[in-house]
């Protein structure tokens, strides 16, 4: 079977549902967090493909921007989570129930 | 035999990399979420970098070999090695112990499988009007001009908001945050 745009999309969305998946099933935040890069790479395979069978490459310089952003947000939210373990001592979902009702 | 040879060069071995590439991107990406045989958030970590640099194959395969490049050099090279270093720094040995819920299970394969099905869905639904045989190249030269030409506002906005990460992250990594 000729690969064209559909196995590419389908690929990114499996990704996309694998990291939605741990988000929701993993309780440990840095795993979360790492779930949550792996839904940010697959929507940049979907961009990068949709660029390439669209003829278009504005949407690599949208991944790259995405890359860019993302690297800033993985520093801070790690910074994040290095302070709120100095003040919980755990870095579990369970345990953080402040704002719980 | 010599159109044997071009054949396999120009539309088959592509097509089989891609498959190869694809299927060690789902299975490391599997083995990052729900590896069975351990819980370590490093094992999580090392299938995470296997992960992006088999998605580094895909984009090549998508002649986008500038963003692999930098899809290696900052994913797998420095926001990896910053998530090493924060599960150094925080002891998370207890972590291993708890049991997964199967409340969180549940929850999750519902989602992910009505997720699925609406993209499958949607997929067949659209016209996705796709070029047959694509032209574009990602090479370096091309996505640079496009980037100090018509995005080099962004490009300069993205450079303040690395600016203001890096000051938040000393502000936040300080000893009294007040």
């Amino acid at each position: 079977m000729h690969v064209g745009l559909e196995q590419y999309l389908t690929v990114s969305f499996l990704l996309f549902a694998l990291g939605l998946l741990g988000v929701i099933m993993r309780r440990n935040l840095l795993v979360i967090y790492m779930s949550l890069e792996l839904m940010l790479n697959a929507a940049n395979l979907a961009l990068v493909s949709f660029s390439r069978f669209n003829d278009n490459l504005n949407g690599q310089i949208l991944v790259f921007f995405i890359i860019t952003v993302a690297a800033a947000e993985v520093s801070v939210g790690l910074a994040l989570i290095v302070a709120l373990y100095r003040r919980r001592q755990s870095a579990h979902v369970e345990d953080l129930t402040t704002m719980k009702l | 035999m010599e159109n044997f040879q071009n054949l396999i060069s120009e539309t088959m071995l592509p097509d089989m990399m891609f498959y190869v590439f694809a299927a060690l991107t789902l299975l490391f990406g599997v083995l990052v979420v729900a590896n069975p045989f351990s819980r370590n958030p490093v094992t999580s970590a090392m299938f995470l970098v296997l992960t992006i640099i088999s998605m580094a194959g895909l984009f090549v395969l998508l002649h986008a070999f500038f963003l692999a490049a930098v899809q290696v050099i900052v994913y797998a090279g420095a926001v990896m090695v910053l998530f090493l270093f924060v599960i150094m720094l925080l002891d998370l040995k207890e972590e291993q112990h708890r049991k997964i819920k199967m409340v969180a299970i549940i929850a999750g394969l519902l989602s992910v499988g009505t997720i699925v099905a609406i993209f499958l869905k949607s997929l067949h639904a659209t016209n996705l009007n796709a070029h047959a045989s694509p032209v574009t190249e990602g090479d370096t030269a091309l996505l640079g001009k496009l980037l100090f030409s018509q995005y080099v506002l962004p490009f300069e906005v993205v450079s303040v908001l690395l600016l203001v990460a890096m000051v938040g992250v000393i502000l936040l990594s300080k000893k009294n945050l007040k």
